[in-house]
């Protein structure tokens, strides 16, 4: 119905025909992690109450996995995302409001945004594990 | 709907209809999300260890328990909008359909079920 007749219609350009910027990066990353929150972070969230709720048992076999190898990669990949997305959704409520967008500007946050990510994890980390 | 100016004949024919709403919500939702998560990474960073007897006494305790709460209701409501927003970029038709119907059952489920389990948390149930 909505696709009646809208099948000849040119398309606009995508991804592969731009010169790639740090604004369009940062615009990727943060549905990328988004959406790997709402997945893979919700998900674990929901493991971690679901064994505290269903007693000790339950939330040994969640530690187990949490503190081995891979549970730690996956933990560390969710804390990453959670702050890149935080970064960039931040940057999104300064451009929501009418600010940022002069070129220079744009590309600063633009570049800082994943970098503020990558720090807050660090740091996250490092205060989790003294 | 008006059959004279050219804007008399579009108005109303979008594809949006109720964008603002969407848009709004999960600029609401995105304060409350970044609140109550980072009140979570700052309580687990706090608790003297993450042992079964540590996170159970904070997390039973009305004041954990209420904020946990309302992180699950911010945190599923975010990312149920997010995760909608994906689908219509790329998924089109009746699969479209599916995939939101799919979404919302999936999310109401997530948020009823972390609900459930703070509820049992905070009334002694475990």
């Amino acid at each position: 119905m909505a696709q009646a007749g809208t099948s000849n219609r040119p398309l606009s350009p995508h991804l592969q025909i731009w010169k790639w910027g740090p604004h369009m990066v940062v615009s990727i990353l943060h549905r990328v992690t988004g959406n790997g929150l709402a997945v893979g972070g919700l998900a674990v969230l929901l493991w971690w109450l679901g064994a505290l709720a269903s007693g000790p048992e339950a939330y040994a076999t969640f530690s187990e996995h949490a503190s081995a190898w891979y549970g730690m990669v996956v933990l560390v990949g969710i804390s990453w995302a959670f702050f890149n997305h935080m970064a960039s959704g931040i940057r999104h409520f300064v451009l929501d409001i009418g600010a940022g967008y002069e070129l220079g500007a744009n590309r600063l946050w633009s570049i800082l945004s994943p970098l503020l990510g990558v720090a807050l994890t660090a740091a996250f980390w490092a205060l989790l594990l003294t | 709907m008006g059959n004279g100016t050219s804007i008399g004949r579009v108005r109303g024919l979008g594809a949006a209809k109720e964008g603002t709403h969407h848009w709004l919500l999960q600029r609401f939702t995105a304060v409350g999300s970044l609140l109550l998560l980072l009140w979570l990474g700052v309580s687990i960073v706090l608790l003297p260890n993450l042992s079964y007897g540590a996170v159970t006494a904070w997390i039973s305790g009305p004041v954990p328990a209420t904020a946990m709460a309302l992180l699950i209701i911010s945190s599923f409501w975010h990312a149920r909008l997010g995760m909608q927003v994906m689908i219509e970029d790329y998924v089109h038709g009746a699969n479209r359909f599916g995939a939101i119907v799919a979404l919302n059952l999936i999310a109401f489920a997530g948020a009823a079920f972390g609900l459930i389990c703070i509820i049992r948390l905070a009334l002694g149930g475990a």
